[in-house]
């Protein structure tokens, strides 16, 4: 069960984060949408954008500091396959408004119906690949 | 005022990223885990999913005894509830995405302080395909900025 103590806290801490900008500053915490929104947005929109994505790289070396630790990032694909995803990620989240984040998080908390559409599509597509990559194609 | 909305920006950021680190979500081997149904399954991301969407629900319930957030004039949160062909293929697409190497945005985004080459690889494509987005798909670039779901 400890395993997943630091799973559900980590969580907590990303809900506290959306709860947090959206009392104070009025505004979903959606990653793909806060970077997307940067490129043509009026330099005060811009400001608050850039000082969220600081603080969010600031995370993992705060993390650094408490913990002695990096936190694991271990990638397996290939960097064709790497681009072909960022693509996707990038194209997609906003094509469909939003990713795990702004859909997910912020999205089910507020019971919003495009939200849970956009999760059960996300979820259901990425769950396809992975078994196609993992269990179909290659095997 | 201004100053303060920033600082909550950072506050909220630095948030965000300490706790995607202690999830253990930045790593794509996790989150091909949980999305791996036939294999090892890792439950893992359902907690972080429970945690995030349970404290956000918080803020949710929090935001509907206000009148307007404590820094700004109003609330910008998408109205918009119908569910149309361009939600559905931008969710397909980032699915896809997602399962192919394991990095959404956020993870992939905090990541980069890592200084690794395959993170810098899919940030370097993820943002050329939000590019490829706002020529293609955006007729009137701002235009409709409010509109659109910030999300």
């Amino acid at each position: 069960m400890t395993a997943y103590l630091d799973p559900l806290a980590g969580g907590a801490l990303i809900g506290a984060a959306a709860a947090l900008l959206l009392l104070a500053n009025g505004r979903i915490a959606g990653i793909s949408g806060i970077l997307g929104g940067l490129a043509g947005a009026e330099a005060r929109d811009r400001a608050w954008r850039l000082a969220f994505l600081v603080g969010l790289l600031a995370g993992p070396v705060l993390y650094r500091l408490v913990s002695g630790d990096w936190p694991a990032v271990g990638s397996v694909a290939s960097w064709p396959v790497l681009v072909l995803a960022g693509l996707l990620v990038g194209f997609g989240t906003r094509l469909g408004s939003g990713c795990t984040s702004g859909h997910g998080v912020c999205g089910l908390a507020r019971l919003s119906p495009r939200s849970f559409a956009a999760v059960a599509t996300f979820m259901a597509c990425a769950i396809l690949t992975v078994f196609l990559v993992r269990h179909g194609l290659a095997r | 005022m201004s100053a303060l909305r920033l600082l909550a920006a950072v506050a909220s950021g630095l948030l965000f990223g300490l706790g995607l680190a202690l999830s253990g979500m930045m790593d794509p081997r996790k989150v091909l885990g949980f999305l791996d149904l036939a294999g090892a399954w890792d439950p893992s991301l359902a907690f972080v999913l429970a945690g995030a969407v349970g404290v956000s629900a918080l803020g949710t319930l929090a935001r509907t005894r206000m009148a307007h957030p404590v820094l700004a004039a109003r609330f910008a949160v998408p109205e918009n509830r119908r569910v149309d062909a361009r939600l559905l293929a931008g969710a397909a697409l980032f699915g896809i995405g997602w399962g192919l190497a394991g990095f959404c945005p956020g993870p992939a985004l905090a990541g980069l302080v890592l200084g690794l080459p395959a993170v810098a690889v899919f940030v370097a494509a993820m943002l050329a395909g939000m590019a490829l987005h706002r020529l293609t798909m955006e007729r009137r670039p701002g235009a409709d900025r409010g509109a659109r779901p910030a999300a």
